[in-house]
Parts: structure tokens; sequence; C-alpha cells
């Protein structure tokens, strides 16, 4: 069965979406990155859809629910890269995204994430965040 | 109107979603249609076969390049036979929906294009006819 591969990155899960994604396709994602967000422990998961030129209201769910999921199980979702043709689109089709972070780019995302996760170790132990700045 | 181009498509699979928007998307850039606007009229197509899937059991969409008063557009025609729309009004209303989804599909395929019209005879089926400009108007 097709599979849309899921990378770790440190404390990340990082997604690229390459192809137009059926219903089928995009439901196994949804599926496969909250197992992978409840085996590795991930803090942030990042999705890369610069290279997606449709999402309609389903796929529009669909990142909804990993951005909810996640968020229970203590993970953040960042959507990174919309295309403004989409983008345009998901606001007149009534599709606001809510509860889903979104930066422009990965890098961007990437950032994002790394501030999301300093914020919450600043709220979980102070002096654990000083000492992973003194190991960076 | 004038018909320019025509062709008829099969859906019954989810698998026939795909090769589906990337037939509209060809009849789009054959008429120069801008990104935006193939954006919308795609998204709009992918929400009414998704419809026809869902709650018949497919059906066939025929697709058009049309001409009227010198404005070229694709218009998309899905044809269902299955158990039809008991309430057209409450269908097309925000955040409606008899199967659990966001009840978006219906009036946000509406807005993204230009012309949209809906028929259902409940037991007989349904046929939703969009039409969308080249240039968006």
């Amino acid at each position: 069965m097709e599979r849309i591969p899921i990378l770790k990155m440190g404390p990340f899960l990082l997604v690229t979406i390459q192809i137009d994604l059926y219903d089928r396709l995009a439901l196994t994602l949804e599926n496969d990155l909250i197992n992978m967000v409840s085996q590795t422990g991930a803090r942030g998961v990042l999705i890369d859809i610069s290279t997606v030129s449709i999402v309609d209201s389903f796929m529009g769910r669909i990142l909804g629910n990993i951005a909810s999921m996640s968020r229970i199980m203590d993970a953040e979702t960042v959507v990174v890269g919309m295309q403004p043709a989409v983008a345009i689109t998901l606001v007149e089709l009534g599709l606001t995204l809510q509860g889903v972070y979104t930066a422009l780019n990965v890098e961007k995302g990437m950032e994002l994430l790394n501030t999301k996760l300093g914020d919450n170790l600043e709220l979980d132990d102070e002096e654990e965040e000083d000492q992973d700045d003194r190991n960076d | 109107m004038i018909v320019m181009t025509k062709d008829t498509m099969e859906i019954v699979r989810e698998q026939d979603v795909v090769p589906f928007r990337n037939r509209v998307r060809e009849f789009c850039t054959r008429i120069g249609m801008s990104l935006v606007n193939q954006t919308k009229l795609i998204t709009a197509a992918s929400e009414l076969v998704r419809n026809m899937l869902k709650y018949a059991t497919g059906g066939k969409v025929i697709l058009e390049v049309i001409s009227l008063n010198a404005k070229t557009g694709i218009r998309l025609t899905f044809k269902d036979e299955g158990p039809g729309i008991a309430d057209v009004t409450l269908a097309m209303r925000d955040g409606f929906s008899t199967g659990r989804s966001l009840g978006l599909g219906l009036p946000g395929a509406k807005r993204l294009v230009n012309e949209f019209d809906l028929k259902s005879n409940p037991g007989e089926g349904t046929t939703v006819t969009v039409i969308h400009w080249k240039n968006g108007r």
C-alpha cells in the first residue's frame, strides 16, 4: 500500500506531501502520524504542503485532525509552504484551519516549533532548559 | 452558447478522483485560465465528486469548454443516480451535513465558481452544473 514517509528529526516529525492525496492516503497519513507521535514522543509535527496544488474540505479536515490529535499528545503541528492560490481557495471555501499553526516555509516552520518547544520547556522545568542551552 | 470541446469521465472509485482533477486542470490550461481560478474550479470539482462517491455510488462528469458572448469558460456537469437530496436549501447551508463531515462541500463549491446549479429528485439522483469563466467572472 502507498504511504507518505514520515521522517524523525530530533524532537520533531517531518512530512513532505509531494503527491496529490486521495482520501485513503490522507487517512493513512493521519493514522501513521499519530502513532509516530506516540512511539517517538515527538514534540512537534511539521507538514510541508508546498507542492500540493489542491486542498479541499476533506484534506483541510485531515490537517485539522492531525493538529488536534497531536496537541492532545503534547505535540504542536505546523503546516508550511501553502501556495497562495490554495490559501485564497481555502478561505473562499470557508475553511480557516483553526488550531493549525502555519509558516511560510520549512525554515520558518522549524523556528516556530523550536520556539514552541522552548516555551513549553520553560514551563516544564527551568533547570532542564538551562542545561539545554549550555549544550548548544 | 457554443460547446468547443467535450469529454465524459466515469467516477466510480476514490482512485478516479485524482485523474479527474488532472483532466479538469488540462481543460483549464487549454483555455489559459489563471492559477487561482484553476485552483478554485478544481477544488469545487473535488468537493462535488466526493459527494457523488459518498452519497451515491459514483456517477459521471461531463467536461466542456464553452463560449458565450466572447467569454470562454469550463462547464462541469456532475450526474449521479443516487438517493437525491431531500432538502436542497438545507444541503446548501454552511455546516449542514448528513455525513459527519464539515458541511462545506456544496456551499463552498458554490462560492468557488461563477455559476452553480443543483437539481435533485429524491429517488432518482442529483445533477450539479458549474461554470467557471476564464477570467473568473
